[in-house]
């Protein structure tokens, strides 16, 4: 078998500066279409929903503490941005919590076939693993970002938050304060949430630098040790993933909305990353077959991944769903005023919806039948409404935690995720140059080879 | 002569030779009535030309049959027969009633699927199977030919079936 390599065209490069240059033209675009109008019109907004909220809650204690929000930001010591500025904080927290999911499922994706022991997947690992080597640059715009974002994004960072017998003590989170500044004072640094941040992306980090290296040197030495170390070492991540995924999710999204809580959410997280991650792989493997790249991968293992990302749209919708309905049918004011939000408000009902049928609908529907998931062409339709539509399932649950009211759909939010995307693909390419496209010495690739189903 | 009585049936010892005499047989000209293996022969059903099984659909069928009751039925009995307060909520509202919807669509999908493949393969409570040759159960193919679906005599079928590889050839012949 030939070795075969990716070779990084210059008129790849080309590409992906372009899609870079046109989202930064977007964005600024964005930005001053954002600055010169429409602030009447957000005023009126906020008025009614506050209103509607009221009306569906119950007039209880703890409702009235989450509806005051707006009223800290303005008391506390940092000074509320202006609103297209919160815009483009939202936007950027909302990127790099989904393209960290895309390097992150990069990694779990391996983690999960070397765990099972899966032979089909042997031809295509690469590409997770390419994937998988935008994680240290993930970390280090998302902690940079953090630091920039917190106060507009991240409501629970205000100090006075949790100065008791002032006005602008808030119990709740005053409750929930040990989960972000313990050891320290209560409004102090954030120490315990840094530091997760920053222990979870090491030890990510940490596990994909193994077991790339045993890939990589199974490319040189062949044999069977390297993929025996590989699976007991990815069998160790998958248990680390488990809790990681589960607190990043609390941590960087769920923390959004300090007031509301979850105990779905971190697995509503896992599934929207997992199921974004299977599409992007899909369309990648897809775009290197058209280039002639990857014989080894064939319509069989097409329809393997398709019905991967067919079952877990399902599984989403089936997260999101029980999530949903948990919520509306109990009833909780504290609880239920999170999907207030997003429906009763005009700049969000639409996307609730599209979101829907986007991740759920549409896949589920045009992905059903075994020719669907064994044509590229089928595949090609599917996975980039699915990249689309997860972008969608992370707006809706960071924006209107951050711009409450105010949040709006338009050139910022394009821009934004165009320059992240070419800043990912041009990662994920670069790195893909680095080693052996197909893994020639994998123990189960002569399996790969013969799939069929 | 009558189809589905007088067979021929051409015994193999080895699935890889069996293969190769499906394709064999089936380029003579001969129509092989069905072929019984003690386990799955990969490939088999390619060798044979069998077309893909339409099943999926009646399953998708079925399965909107399952959602449209189910969507009805809580409708009906919710919304009109018995209208009951539950929660605060409207008495017909879409969220409560999507989990029975989704069990009833799955239920129907699968037993429908079951029953489909019953009739269309001819199973049902009671059916004497029909056994060509005993020992498909154990350690031989079988190939069964009906001479009442091909034109060619037996004789020149049994040199076809034996030239193709088979160590037997038989008659078999059911009343």
């Amino acid at each position: 078998m030939t070795e075969e390599r990716y070779e990084f065209t210059a008129g790849a490069k080309k590409k992906i500066f372009i899609l870079g240059a046109v989202g930064i033209v977007l964005l600024i675009i964005g930005v001053f279409m954002a600055k010169s109008g429409g602030h009447a019109e957000e005023a009126g907004h906020a008025l009614n929903t506050i209103e509607e909220t009221s009306l569906l809650a119950s007039a209880d204690e703890n409702t009235i503490v989450s509806n005051s929000e707006e009223a800290h930001g303005e008391e506390g010591e940092h000074h509320e941005s202006a609103p297209w500025l919160k815009r483009i904080f939202s936007n950027l927290w909302i990127n790099n919590v989904y393209f960290t999911g895309l390097a992150i499922i990069g990694l779990f994706f391996i983690t999960i076939q070397y765990a099972s022991q899966a032979g089909w997947s042997a031809g295509m690992k690469r590409i997770p693993l390419a994937m998988a080597s935008y994680l240290p640059l993930a970390g280090i715009i998302m902690l940079v970002s953090w630091f920039a974002v917190k106060a507009d994004v991240f409501h629970w960072t205000h100090s006075t938050l949790y100065a008791e017998g002032t006005d602008t003590f808030d119990k709740i989170i005053n409750g929930k304060a040990g989960l972000w500044y313990w050891p320290l004072a209560k409004g102090s640094f954030p120490i315990f949430y840094v530091a997760r941040m920053v222990i979870f992306f090491g030890l990510w980090y940490w596990f994909f630098k193994l077991i790339k290296d045993h890939m990589l040197a199974e490319d040189l030495e062949g044999g069977f040790d390297h993929w025996k170390k590989a699976r007991s070492l990815s069998a160790i991540f998958l248990v680390i993933f488990a809790v990681t995924s589960s607190v990043s999710a609390w941590d960087w999204v769920m923390s959004v909305d300090p007031h509301w809580f979850s105990t779905m959410f971190g697995w509503y997280m896992f599934a929207s990353w997992w199921v974004n991650g299977l599409a992007f792989i899909t369309i990648v493997v897809v775009m290197l077959k058209q280039k002639g790249y990857l014989k080894v991968v064939n319509s069989n293992h097409l329809h393997d991944i398709g019905k991967f990302i067919f079952g877990f749209s399902i599984f989403w919708a089936y997260i999101w769903f029980s999530q949903f309905l948990l919520i509306y049918y109990a009833n909780i004011p504290e609880e239920v005023v999170y999907f207030i939000e997003r429906i009763s408000s005009s700049n969000y009902a639409w996307i609730f919806y599209t979101n829907i049928i986007l991740n759920f609908v549409l896949p589920f529907l045009l992905l059903m039948t075994r020719d669907a998931k064994r044509h590229m062409s089928i595949l090609m339709v599917v996975c980039p409404i699915i990249i689309v539509g997860h972008w969608v399932d992370f707006y809706l649950m960071i924006t209107p935690g951050v711009m409450k009211t105010d949040g709006a759909f338009g050139l910022i939010e394009i821009g934004m995720f165009m320059v992240f995307l070419a800043l990912f693909i041009y990662v994920m390419l670069h790195n893909l140059t680095k080693s052996l496209l197909v893994a020639k010495n994998h123990p189960m690739l002569e399996e790969s080879l013969h799939h069929h189903i | 002569m009558e189809s589905g009585k007088n067979f021929v049936l051409g015994i193999y010892n080895d699935e890889d030779v069996l293969l190769e005499a499906v394709t064999k047989v089936r380029e003579s000209g001969v129509k092989i009535h069905e072929v019984y293996s003690p386990f799955p022969v990969h490939g088999l059903e390619d060798a044979l030309g069998y077309k893909r099984t339409r099943l999926p659909i009646a399953a998708f069928m079925f399965g909107l049959l399952g959602t449209s009751l189910a969507l009805t039925m809580q409708t009906w009995m919710l919304g009109v027969d018995w209208p009951m307060i539950i929660g605060g909520k409207n008495f017909i509202s879409l969220p409560p009633f999507i989990p029975v919807t989704f069990e009833l669509t799955v239920l129907l999908s699968a037993l429908g699927m079951v029953a489909t493949f019953m009739i269309v393969s001819d199973l049902k409570p009671y059916k004497k199977p029909r056994m060509f040759d005993i020992r498909s159960t154990d350690d031989k193919h079988v190939m069964a030919v009906d001479l009442g679906s091909n034109n060619l005599s037996k004789a020149e079928i049994g040199k076809v079936l034996n030239e193709s590889g088979a160590s037997e050839v038989n008659d078999k012949n059911f009343d």
